[in-house]
């Protein structure tokens, strides 16, 4: 599964290619013509990274600032969005939210996948009685819903964004550590490995250098496909407000300050950050979909 | 089989050991512990008062001596004191659990019986518009949070029928139509998203069993579309569906914890989240470890079931 290049289903002409560019360009549209779906929220992704790379010349209001005098105003020529009980700006909040959400999305799934992953790697290059030990441990760690050990830990370290990140990455690194492992067990048996070992390649090396890079492949499905997860967590967690604090916008603490009691009277509260976060997940979903059956046909459909 | 089970319970029962471990630890490390949050509303501390709480509560113990009080205190049934509210810790637990239980048995009917029969029909009518419009339909669920769905459900109800959902909960004693209504509507906004998987799984489980020959045999035999389909081909796609459906219990009660909160219902994945933020570890402790025990006895029930399913599954080595 790893061990094929990442551009295998490019077809061979566009390889060829002398400069790197139009292979890439080519690898491309080839990619969005057979995963139509995919091209999709690859698109949607690639907004939402742009909304957040922008978000300072896309705002229309300062998203932090109050106006008393414009409380729950609703969607208008001056607030796209609406406004909230402070009278701050919701589609700026929105844009602002894309920065935080995605940060913290980004990097809690990139920190868990890859502790999970050197684990993984390890365990599964050493085996024996490190491998069955970090196993268990592994199984302890998932045997709780990912919601409940994340909460428990962002509750435990207090709010922060660093300590969310942190709280978020846990519960992805058994997953991490699994998948990792798996593809490790069949990459060891190969036998540019074997003869890697033959030619008295320090077993750190090996691993490390050798067989590391060739699971990339199940490490980019693994990561897209935690990527919408780790979203949705640290929005629930900034629901119930043991997320990512104050002032920062956070699409998940847009919804919990007012939305439950100004819901009723100001419907645009709760509708487009709760919108704004299920395109992000929906995108990154249609985009983990079609990686995994691009570059791991094996676990097609699972 | 008798020795597989006893096998699986002592793996279970080092699991849970190793999440206590966890689980103490990382409340111990948080900072601050009830007697701050008790008297942050007062902004003054007696120091002397102070220690005689945290006697009284055992928090001047070393960590390991609190631990041991803990586990020990468990091995006999009782699950210590909720600080807050000074009772057994039971009693405070015990009226939480029908609610959450009832709520995650809603959502997982909610979700089998939208998950399986979408599943199917994707998997005959695949790649046809329908196939398409199921699979955006399910990854759509996939993607909302079930909390911010509740709140749209919620907002929809006053908005198109002018019907207010009750805000505090119903005894099923007083008023059994609203009750099941109340528990309806969170039960139909996680079960929308537990059944997303549980299609995707149906449905490629069920496309490769439907190009087996033995199915073809069936068709061949002139047999009905329903009868191939329902009565052959899902009877042998069902098992990794099964799987999925164990798995996903699990993750049913990690977003019962925001849909709780979110339609006020008294039950313990809303109570979790209060007693974390109270730092009320006897309640976080044993709920914790409540729902991990429910985690590793679904895991088994699970297991159990695929030899009823598939007599070819033998327990063992």
């Amino acid at each position: 599964m790893a061990t094929r290049p990442l551009g295998a289903e490019v077809p061979a002409g566009a390889l060829g290619s002398s400069s790197r560019w139009p292979a890439a360009i080519a690898a491309l549209l080839f990619f969005c013509r057979k995963k139509p779906l995919g091209a999709v929220g690859g698109g949607i992704m690639l907004v939402i990274v742009l909304t957040a790379v922008f978000a300072d010349q896309l705002q229309t209001y300062d998203p932090i600032a109050t106006d008393a005098a414009q409380s729950l105003a609703p969607p208008s020529r001056e607030h796209w969005l609406g406004s909230d009980h402070l009278g701050r700006d919701i589609y700026s909040r929105i844009v602002h939210g894309a920065r935080v959400s995605l940060i913290v999305g980004l990097a809690s799934t990139l920190l868990g996948s890859l502790l999970g992953g050197v684990i993984g790697l390890l365990s599964g290059y050493v085996g024996g009685t490190t491998d069955l030990v970090t196993q268990r441990v592994m199984d302890i760690l998932q045997g709780l819903p990912l919601l409940v050990l994340a909460l428990v830990m962002s509750a435990a370290l207090g709010p922060s964004i660093p300590n969310v990140v942190l709280a978020i990455s846990i519960p992805i690194i058994p997953r991490a550590a699994r998948v990792i492992r798996a593809s490790v067990l069949t990459i060891r048996e190969m036998q540019y490995v074997e003869a890697a070992r033959a030619i008295g390649l320090r077993h750190l090396r090996i691993a490390f250098r050798h067989i590391l890079p060739n699971t990339i492949g199940p490490f980019i499905v693994l990561g897209t496909a935690q990527l919408g997860s780790a979203i949705l967590v640290e929005a629930a967690l900034s629901f119930l407000g043991v997320g990512v604090p104050e002032p920062y916008p956070s699409w998940g603490r847009m919804l919990s300050v007012s939305a439950a009691e100004y819901a009723q009277r100001a419907p645009w509260l709760v509708l487009f950050p709760g919108i704004a976060i299920s395109l992000a997940v929906f995108g990154s979903n249609l985009l983990g979909d079609a990686l995994r059956d691009t570059l791991d046909p094996r676990l097609r459909g699972a | 089989m008798k020795t597989y089970i006893a096998q699986r319970l002592g793996i279970g029962l080092l699991t849970l050991f190793g999440m206590s471990v966890v689980i103490f630890l990382m409340l111990r490390l948080a900072p601050g512990n009830i007697v701050d949050i008790l008297f942050s509303t007062g902004g003054y501390v007696n120091p002397s008062e102070r220690a005689a709480i945290e006697k009284e509560l055992g928090l001047d113990k070393p960590l390991w001596a609190q631990y041991a009080d803990w586990i020990g205190q468990m091995a006999v049934g009782n699950l210590g004191k909720s600080y807050r509210y000074d009772l057994p810790a039971w009693e405070v637990i015990k009226p939480l659990v029908p609610v959450t239980l009832e709520l995650a048995a809603l959502s997982l009917v909610v979700s089998v019986l939208l998950g399986v029969p979408t599943g199917v029909v994707s998997a005959v009518r695949q790649d046809t518009a329908l196939d398409y419009l199921l699979r955006v339909f399910s990854l759509a669920g996939l993607s909302m949070p079930s909390f911010w769905l509740g709140m749209v459900i919620i907002l929809g109800l006053v908005a198109w029928l002018g019907w207010i959902p009750p805000v505090t909960y119903v005894r099923p004693g007083d008023n059994l139509g609203l009750h099941l209504i109340q528990f309806m509507l969170p039960a139909l906004a996680v079960g929308y998203r537990s059944s997303a998987l549980i299609m995707r799984i149906t449905r490629s489980s069920l496309l490769e069993v439907l190009r087996e020959d033995y199915v073809r045999t069936a068709w061949a035999k002139g047999q009905s579309r329903r009868a191939v389909i329902w009565r052959h081909a899902l009877k042998n796609a069902i098992l990794p569906v099964v799987t999925v459906i164990g798995i996903e219990f699990a993750f049913l009660i990690g977003g019962l914890v925001v849909t709780e909160t979110v339609f006020n219902l008294p039950g313990l994945a809303r109570f979790l989240v209060q007693a974390i933020l109270w730092r009320d570890y006897p309640i976080v402790q044993n709920l914790v470890m409540f729902i991990a025990v429910v985690v590793i006895l679904s895991n088994l029930v699970v297991d159990m079931l695929y030899g009823v399913l598939d007599p070819r599954v033998r327990y063992g080595h």
